[in-house]
């Protein structure tokens, strides 16, 4: 079947005053119809930046500068604006990181909804509003007429999360991109609000890409995973895979420093050293100065995506095979 | 510390702070004008071709001559003269004097007392406390030109009643500023160690809490001085302001209102000019003291 | 409510007596007024005669007795100079000055809204540099000298609009208004955009770091990811939350604009209840002053009372606050 996304090649810089920062540079994926790929990342690795990137969302000073974009076939990059924003929330729809933050606090919930009904579909204002007490049942939203007439402060966190996921699924769009959209939650929220994304994609048939700095989101949720480190994909594989026999010495870090029942007792394992800023990064290899299997090769070219085991992995010595 | 120390530490964030306010050229420029004009305004005998109000060089016969025309006197009248033949420039040059003093004296009276009073209500608390701050809400609540209006139409004309007035409209800003500083200072620890040190309250008051509420007095004395001016000049203008033996650029203008509907423009737009590059170089620079300071101000 | 409104009243029957009270004795030790009522060639007589009809023999406290139960009566007393009723005189102008200010304070957000919308949205192009560079100007003009700039221009450089005066009114329900008339128009437009100019350095302000503001925000973010047309981002989503704060501080603003016509009615001649106050106080008409100042604190009052409940018409936030307390 062919991929919904693909994206080649994607490099988006931001030209600030201090230097050019390479926020995304040279990233390659594909997110088949239905299929769920985990982005992970630290903060400032330049994962979010690749979500707006495929929104088109990315704002001055940063720019798109080579790559390639397909949503469907069709190439995002280069689009006008307003083409742009004809895809945006009917083709593709995102969900951001906090709740609180996403729904206008002084609109009502059913001005939100219907006005994302509106934006695409030439519908009478009562269909709109009939489309959006549905979208409520569906993420699981007791008594949506009555919910439709609240202003956001009236629910809780979950419940705006829920919201902000109606909301993306209104037009059925064909990739839906989350941009950490439990980590402002409560836990027990969180399992939920997963379970029930995940459903919803299974359901509509959406793709999901699901950017988080959470590995354990990732492995309950994920069908494939990629790792991001200073704005590149280091290794990208079938999430099982990944986890459990890492190659590159980073996405072993990673998992290392993640606590787990397994280990207790056992001294919780941490990357050394501080993630890079992107605006002065090191020649050759990016986790080259935190890499505890550097060799010379790495501090001085950056290491070319290879194949191997079924992965994309960009490492001058990487792990040996299980 | 020792006192060169601290002398030291001293310069050297004078210095971090005049690097910073020089990033910015437009404050640049309004610090320039502003010491141009304050310049002349001092330098006013000597820079001026007439004093306009020795009754001696004026001479009737120049009245109302328009800019660059040459006075009986023989020098050039650059910017014309007034109704009763005096050089226009120099009553400008004397007006800025008039115009300044009362302004900056009435925003150092009004920066004294409104500091005592604010550092009273935080240090004493209570009800003096209360009594302060309801003060001030009062007089804040109250637009200034018409508290000021009221205040002088009790009061009477005279350079001393304008002052009141002005001090009147503004002390409110500086006790409401020094007490939310002085506040925050309060409880910090190093106020409640200089106290349980046994240091004197007063020296506590003086030497701890009273230096680290000036950052936002500066940026109010900017901001009010040139309020202060430009009220002066309005209540001038009324004709409930300085009475005409103290003629600030605000009489000036007033004076050539009447001329301005037969075109003869010059007598009332050249004093304004001044007034207006005057109160427009002052708040350049209160601007950018405010961000380079950056003291927690309300609005 | 009812216990907001309370507290209200309460801290505004404080305040008016405050006020009052320094008119009143300030008046008092300062000036007499009996030589502001007599004739120039008065006798003693005449004017002792005087001073006891309105009662000027009395010591102060017991004049300020009588006056406040006077005020408690609504009776505010005769102007000395017109010889009517002081209340009356002021609320016959005042008609004039709501409609100035008000137009003023039309004009300010009409001009104000969309150029510190722009100035917010577009903060590095020139355009938006020239009109925050305009705004401090606008902070620095004196209100006077600019009614004095408008006045050379427009009347006397180019003759397009009068100078002076309210032009012909139109009586509706009782109230004279120049709103209906083009000649009336033409006699608001510089006074209302000399007052106004006053506001809108303020509405720029405000608008543009609003906008700045609420343009960072995600629910910006993810109306343009919901692919919202820019038209409605801009008027509704970034609109509506930084109307909160404008509306409030232009209803606070309001009072201030009232005050300042006495500045504007002057130049232009605006026959409001400004320029009364200022003849009154030339020429030392107590009454008249005492009942300026009352008409203008309730005038205050009532404002804020308005902005508290438009603030929360405005913020479901606070609406909901204000009825669980």
């Amino acid at each position: 079947m062919a991929a919904v996304l693909e994206v080649e090649n994607l490099a988006t810089h931001f030209a600030l005053r201090e230097g050019l920062v390479k926020a995304v540079d040279g990233v390659s994926f594909s997110i088949a119809p239905g299929e769920v790929l985990g982005l992970v990342g630290e903060s400032g690795s330049g994962k979010s930046v690749t979500g707006f990137s495929i929104m088109g969302l990315v704002d001055p000073p940063g720019r798109i500068v080579s790559g390639s974009i397909r949503l469907e076939g069709r190439e995002l990059v280069g689009l006008s604006e307003d083409e742009m924003r004809g895809l945006r929330g009917r083709r593709v729809a995102m969900i951001f990181q906090d709740p609180m933050m996403t729904l206008n606090p002084v609109l009502r919930i059913d001005t939100q909804m219907i006005e994302s009904v509106l934006a695409h579909d030439r519908v009478s204002e009562k269909a709109a509003r009939a489309r959006a007490a549905a979208a409520l049942t569906q993420v699981g939203i007791p008594s949506p007429e009555e919910r439709l007439a609240s202003y956001p402060h009236q629910f809780s966190g979950g419940m705006r999360q829920r919201v902000a996921i109606a909301i993306a699924l209104l037009h059925r769009p064909a990739l839906i991109v989350a941009d950490e959209p439990t980590t402002a939650l409560d836990v027990t929220i969180q399992s939920q609000i997963l379970a029930e994304a995940q459903k919803l994609c299974r359901e509509s048939g959406a793709a999901l890409l699901w950017i988080t700095h959470d590995l354990a989101v990732v492995a309950g949720l994920a069908d494939r995973v990629a790792v991001m480190y200073a704005g590149r994909i280091v290794e990208q594989g079938q999430v099982d895979d990944v986890l459990d026999h890492p190659l590159h010495p980073y996405t072993k870090g990673l998992i290392g420093s993640v606590p787990s029942g397994a280990m207790r007792g056992s001294r919780l394992a941490q990357i050394p050293g501080a993630t890079p800023s992107l605006g002065r990064l090191p020649p050759g290899c990016a986790f080259a100065p935190r890499c505890p299997r550097v060799i010379d090769v790495c501090r001085v070219t950056s290491p070319p995506e290879s194949q191997r085991e079924g992965r994309r992995l960009r490492c001058h010595n990487a792990e040996p095979a299980p | 510390m020792s006192g060169a120390a601290a002398a030291q530490r001293e310069s050297g964030e004078f210095g971090r702070f005049a690097a910073r306010f020089m990033e910015d050229r437009v404050a640049l420029i309004g610090l320039a004008m502003l010491v141009v004009i304050v310049l002349a305004a001092l330098l006013a005998p000597w820079i001026a071709p007439q004093n306009p109000y020795d009754l001696a060089r004026v001479d009737i016969m120049d009245s109302r001559q328009p800019p660059g025309a040459k006075a009986g006197e023989g020098f050039v009248m650059w910017l014309g003269s007034d109704g009763v033949g005096r050089d226009l420039w120099s009553g400008i040059l004397y007006g800025l004097r008039i115009s300044l003093a009362v302004g900056v004296l009435s925003g150092v009276l009004a920066a004294t007392i409104g500091m005592a009073l604010g550092l009273l209500a935080a240090y004493a608390g209570g009800r003096t406390e209360t009594l302060i701050m309801r003060v001030v809400d009062l007089q804040l609540s109250m637009p200034s030109v018409l508290l000021a209006l009221i205040l002088v139409a009790l009061l009477g004309k005279g350079v001393d009643k304008i002052i009141v007035a002005l001090v009147a409209v503004q002390w409110a800003y500086y006790a409401r500023t020094v007490r939310g500083s002085a506040l925050v200072e309060r409880r910090k620890e190093y106020v409640e160690a200089a106290l349980s040190l046994g240091l004197s309250h007063a020296r506590t008051v003086f030497r701890h809490i009273l230096p680290n509420c000036l950052a936002p007095v500066i940026v109010i004395a900017t901001v009010q001085t040139a309020h202060a001016i430009s009220l002066e000049a309005t209540l001038s203008f009324l004709g409930v302001g300085l009475p005409q033996t103290e003629p600030s650029l605000g009489v000036l203008i007033s004076n050539g209102f009447q001329y301005m509907l037969s075109g003869k423009y010059w007598i009332s737009f050249f004093p304004g000019v001044a007034l207006l590059l005057t109160i427009v170089a002052i708040n350049l620079v209160g601007d950018r003291l405010r961000d380079v300071l950056n003291p927690r101000l309300e609005r | 409510m009812l216990a907001f409104i309370i507290r209200r009243l309460a801290q505004a029957v404080v305040v008016v007596l405050a006020m009052v009270s320094i008119v009143f004795f300030g008046a008092y030790v300062v000036g007499d007024p009996v030589w502001m009522m007599a004739p120039g060639d008065a006798t003693q007589e005449q004017i002792e005669e005087i001073r006891r009809t309105f009662g000027f023999d009395q010591p102060a406290h017991v004049q300020f007795l009588r006056f406040l139960a006077d005020i408690a009566r609504g009776e505010f007393g005769r102007s000395y100079v017109h010889g009517s009723s002081a209340i009356g005189l002021i609320l016959e102008r005042m008609p004039a000055t709501l409609e100035l200010a008000f137009a003023a304070l039309v004009f300010a957000i009409l001009f104000g809204i969309p150029l510190g919308l722009y100035a917010g949205l577009k903060p590095d192009h020139w355009f938006s540099r020239a009109v925050m560079a305009g705004s401090i100007l606008g902070f620095s003009l004196p209100t006077f000298w600019v009614g004095l700039m408008l006045i050379m221009l427009f009347s006397v450089m180019l003759g397009w609009l009068p100078a002076t005066g309210r032009g012909p009114t139109v009586n509706v329900l009782g109230v004279e208004t120049s709103l209906l008339s083009l000649e009336g128009w033409r006699h608001l437009m510089l006074p209302a955009i000399n007052l106004g100019l006053l506001k809108l350095s303020l509405v720029i302000r405000l608008t543009r770091s609003g906008a700045r503001e609420a343009s960072l925000q995600d629910y910006v973010k993810f109306a343009r990811a919901k692919g919202l047309s820019q038209g409605r981002i801009i008027g509704v989503h970034i609109l509506k939350n930084i109307l909160i704060p404008i509306v409030t501080v232009l209803g606070l603003e309001f009072g201030s604009l009232v005050a300042f016509s006495v500045v504007t009615e002057t130049i232009f001649a605006w026959p409001g209840m400004g320029k009364l106050l200022l003849e009154s106080i030339q020429r030392l008409d107590r009454p008249l002053i005492v009942a300026y100042v009352m008409v203008v604190v309730l005038l205050f009052v009532t404002i804020n009372l308005i902005v508290d409940i438009l603030y929360s018409a405005l913020d479901p936030r606070v609406r909901i606050t204000g009825a669980e307390s």
